[in-house]
């Protein structure tokens, strides 16, 4: 207790010393951390599970495609599937032994989705495949300016491949495939890093027991990234209530000059402890915080300069390039009031929550929820029957009392303590008005697609309204409806083309008709020329006869030619437009699955 | 299957009835101190107020067809008949109250949705269509302030007189009702004044209007109303911006009217602790359904009353002004919170005004 008082005063001399400017973001809340039962034990491992199931979409994008099939052996750390396109990351295993099964199996999500899965039957014998590092971890597990020298004798394509290869996720929460992210940011000149270790949320501890038990790894990580980013800077944001953790990062980059303003130069990487407010962590609070500047609305952090990563990425960015080992496991926090011990544990993906929960001492009897992530923006799991993601930073298993239960909501009275607690100072009455109201049109009015689901509104509400339910309930109608819009118009194209094209066989089949019924009269006058001839040859027979009777042959061939020409043409025209009309679908898809894509990036990468 | 809820999922921090509990404990001090100065009738005006809108409110509630426990324990009810009880003149007699407490709780409220739907305060509702009603029984039956009793030879009654005049109408042998009441100050002040009747240190010299900062009496009681009003600053159950600029403006422009003509203008003081201004600053216009909800708005809604409170107190056909000013804001709160809506992260940046240290 005495030592923790130390080190918090330690925090607020070396603030001194630093100066660092803070600005603040308005609004947020204060909650109870509930961070001690589970941040003091060390980092507890998980056992090997018998069967592990690997979902192939475990970051934001297309699914990995898989590259092996059922009965394969493979090793651990043996990949599984590839990345499929520029967004997307490939899958690895993370024990050895034989595939099983590749098909459709729960996973963590929301609504209790299922998705395609790998499942592995381990052998037991945990066996690696050959990792190749890009550095030789053996004598530079120190953040020494040899290590530094030894970064940046790697080229940043060299380290970017390894991050695509290992399969790294933003696993703050947003899941976007860092390598992607990486790439954009080189290409953008982004002049500061800010590595996110602020873990505002309640009841989560792995970023922190991270810091306080590997804080070399994730320094050198950092290092690492900021070499491909090109940053000048690096600020590491953590929040005050996290002394240990801050006080091992110190230690750890004291003694070196890329920690420490020397005369001329601006310090490398600063450690900068900010006020503990819910949500200090979200991307675009720590951003204000420590630098006051705004992402843009609809924008990226990269727009203003700045790159976010969090600490787990960073460690595992190094654990990519200092082992070659890939991302095929992540410390999960294990809390609540229904498990024994509460602790955090390094997990493989795949492992069944279920086994991982019994580890930790789950009491059965006592479960009231299963919360994936925190209880501000985690969401109930329906079963523990299914696999740790890359996702799963956190499993709060609460007993009945511990969190809330949803009671019936009382009326909203205006209070505006919801106003009063938004970081994005936006109008959470105004919203919930509309949003209930369904005028879609109105609540975006409001800034609705500026929400970054917090919760902090919901928490404050005396009323409990679950306002950020109703946001999202909006944010889903209005992204079907612009995909209903969307049919609508591809829809009408193709009634267009439909029009046109029956509109043109139409005046084909006309054409043709006519040009028969010339034929046909040609024929006719033909035929009573060939009669009046036939008389006239009674009278006396003659050369010329033979003749015309070729010339109407010939003119009957090429009247057939005209027609087969006429019909060509009438289906050509048909098939050109049935040609456009599926090019104009796709191109319609692509437009909308841009728009998805840009509204993803937009309301993910909060921690 | 585990309980489904979506996020987030921690306990929330403040309940609606909570809310209204605490902040009607909070007009304790104010109540006593009024019980003190103005007698027993403050504490029956309360009482009958508590009876009737409770009465009202579960009658309505049922032919309304909705639970009338869960919305009886939100305590909505409970403070409007608080505040309508400390506002009515200390020997009302009860069918005030329950007209009084018909029109907030049925008309004000009910009739426009119940808690959260009405647009205007359903006390100050109250308190105004009593006062254009019955002006006699609103402005007179104001018992003598326990200060001025042996300077005006009053009398007081006890609490069965109360209680039997109240609700019978019945005097004790002896005692007449104008030995019982007196003009507030704030009355005193305007009649004077307006009229040309007396300058304001003329007033001052009969030493029956002017306590130590606001008027006899009621001085006690607005400092009371403060005590409380800080605690709920305090706790964070209201935000300052509504009472700071409310008195605020209330105290400029009596200060900038009383420097042209200090004789025929009361000091900001007065205004500030005489009347319903703290009781009104600090528990009336902070009423979240009718007030503003943008911070902004809020220091508009706050100021308009203030100033509103001022003019009607000054030039005005009625002495106070509380009920009035905040039923015309009330008028103007969704015109305030769509032209002052705060700017919303990442919507007009000037990120380059921001330079890194």
């Amino acid at each position: 207790m005495s030592q923790t008082h130390l080190q918090k005063k330690n925090i607020s001399t070396s603030i001194k010393e630093n100066l660092y400017k803070l600005w603040s973001f308005p609004g947020g809340i204060k909650v109870s951390g509930n961070k001690s039962q589970s941040n003091q034990q060390p980092i507890s491992t998980a056992k090997t599970a018998r069967q592990l199931i690997i979902p192939l979409t475990q970051h934001i994008g297309q699914a990995a495609e898989p590259i092996v099939k059922v009965g394969d052996k493979v090793l651990k750390g043996q990949i599984l599937a590839h990345a499929n396109g520029a967004i997307s990351a490939p899958v690895h295993a993370s024990g050895s032994g034989v595939i099983t099964a590749i098909e459709e199996l729960p996973v963590p999500h929301p609504s209790g989705l299922s998705a395609l899965c790998v499942v592995i039957d381990t052998d037991g014998y945990d066996q690696w495949i050959e990792c190749t590092p890009l550095i030789s971890e053996n004598n530079t597990l120190n953040t020494s300016n040899q290590s530094q020298q030894t970064i940046n004798t790697l080229s940043n394509e060299q380290i970017n491949k390894q991050i695509a290869n290992a399969g790294i996720v933003g696993l703050g929460g947003a899941l976007f495939p860092s390598a992607a992210k990486l790439h954009t940011a080189e290409k953008m000149h982004t002049d500061t890093l800010i590595i996110n270790a602020a873990e505002c949320e309640p009841y989560i501890t792995c970023d922190d027991v991270l810091m306080r038990r590997r804080p070399e790894e994730v320094i050198l990580g950092i290092l690492l990234i900021k070499k491909i980013v090109g940053a000048k800077k690096c600020l590491i944001g953590i929040e005050d209530n996290k002394p240990e953790a801050y006080q091992a990062l110190l230690s750890c980059i004291s003694g070196y000059n890329f920690a420490h303003k020397t005369n001329s130069a601006e310090p490398q990487i600063e450690i900068i402890p900010v006020p503990a407010r819910y949500p200090a962590g979200g991307e675009k609070q720590l951003i204000q915080v420590l630098t006051g500047k705004e992402v843009p609305s609809g924008g990226l952090p990269m727009d203003v300069g700045i790159i976010c990563h969090n600490v787990t990425t960073a460690a595992a960015v190094y654990q990519a390039v200092y082992r070659g080992e890939p991302l095929i496991s992540r410390i999960v926090t294990i809390t609540g009031g229904a498990i024994k011990t509460p602790q955090n544990m390094e997990v493989p993906i795949g492992t069944p929550i279920r086994d991982v929960l019994n580890q930790a001492g789950l009491q059965q009897d006592k479960i009231e929820k299963v919360i994936m992530g925190g209880p501000m923006m985690g969401f109930a799991l329906s079963s523990i029957d299914v696999p740790v993601t890359k996702a799963t930073n956190c499993l709060l298993i609460s007993e009945k009392g511990e969190l809330s239960t949803p009671p019936p909501a009382m009326p909203c009275i205006r209070c505006a303590l919801c106003a009063d607690s938004c970081p994005m100072s936006l109008l959470p009455q105004q919203m919930y008005w509309y949003a209930k109201a369904r005028d879609l049109e109105k609540v975006q009015d409001y800034n609705l697609f500026d929400c970054i689901e917090c919760g902090g509104c919901s928490y404050a509400c005396p009323s409990n309204i679950p306002l950020v339910q109703y946001y999202r309930y909006a944010k889903t109608e209005i992204q079907n409806e612009e995909r209903e819009r969307n049919k609508a118009n591809i829809a009408r194209d193709r009634h267009e083309f439909r029009e046109e094209r029956l509109q043109k066989a139409k005046l084909a089949k006309a054409e043709a008709a006519r040009l028969r019924k010339e034929k046909l009269a040609k024929k006719k006058a033909l035929d009573a020329e060939k009669a009046k001839q036939e008389a006239d040859k009674a009278d006396n027979s003659d050369d010329s006869n033979g003749d015309s009777k070729e010339k109407s042959k010939a003119a009957d061939s090429a009247d057939l030619i005209q027609e087969a020409i006429a019909r060509a043409k009438a289906k050509k025209a048909q098939q050109q437009s049935q040609r456009k009309n599926t090019e104009n679908l796709t191109e319609a898809q692509q437009k909308q699955i841009d728009e998805a894509n840009t509204r993803r990036r937009k309301t993910s990468q909060t921690d | 299957m585990f309980l489904a809820q979506s996020s987030p999922f921690l306990k929330p921090a403040l309940s609606v009835s909570k809310m209204m509990r605490v902040v009607t404990l909070l007009m304790i001090p104010g109540i006593l101190t009024a019980t003190y100065v103005f007698g027993y009738g403050v504490l029956i005006n309360i009482f009958l107020a508590i009876i009737f809108a409770l009465s009202f409110e579960a009658i309505i509630l049922y032919l309304r067809k909705r639970p009338i426990k869960v919305y009886l324990n939100d305590n909505s009810a409970l403070l409007t008949a608080v505040i309508i009880g400390v506002a009515l003149p200390p020997l009302a007699p009860w069918w005030l109250t329950f007209v009084g407490v018909f029109f907030a709780i049925v008309v004000a409220k009910q009739l426009y949705g119940g808690l959260g739907y009405n647009t205007f305060n359903p006390a100050m509702v109250a308190y105004a269509i009593l006062l254009v009603s019955f002006p006699a029984q609103m402005t007179t039956y104001w018992q003598t302030p326990i200060m001025m009793l042996s300077q005006v030879n009053g009398q007081t009654l006890s609490l069965l007189e109360t209680i039997n005049f109240q609700l019978f109408a019945q005097l004790p042998d002896g005692v007449a009702m104008d030995a019982l009441t007196s003009a507030s100050p704030l009355g005193i002040v305007r009649t004077s004044i307006l009229s040309g009747a007396a300058t304001i240190s003329e007033i001052d010299a009969q030493g029956t209007t002017f306590g130590m900062l606001g008027g006899i009496g009621t001085e006690w009681v607005n400092l009371a109303f403060l005590a409380g009003g800080l605690f709920m600053l305090r706790k964070g159950l209201i935000s300052w911006h509504i009472p700071l600029s409310l008195l605020a403006t209330l105290g400029f422009l009596s200060l900038l009217f009383g420097s042209f003509e200090l004789d025929s203008n009361p000091s900001p003081l007065f205004h500030l602790f005489s009347g319903a201004t703290m009781l009104g600053a600090f528990f009336i216009a902070t009423d979240p359904v009718t007030a503003s909800t943008t911070p902004r708005g809020r220091i508009f809604y706050g100021a308009g009353i203030g100033a509103l409170i001022y003019i009607i107190r000054t030039w005005g056909g009625y002495p106070d002004a509380v009920a009035f000013s905040v039923l015309i804001m009330n008028m103007c709160v969704p015109l305030l919170d769509y032209y002052t809506q705060p700017r919303v992260y990442g919507h007009q940046v000037d990120n380059d005004d921001q330079e890194l240290p």
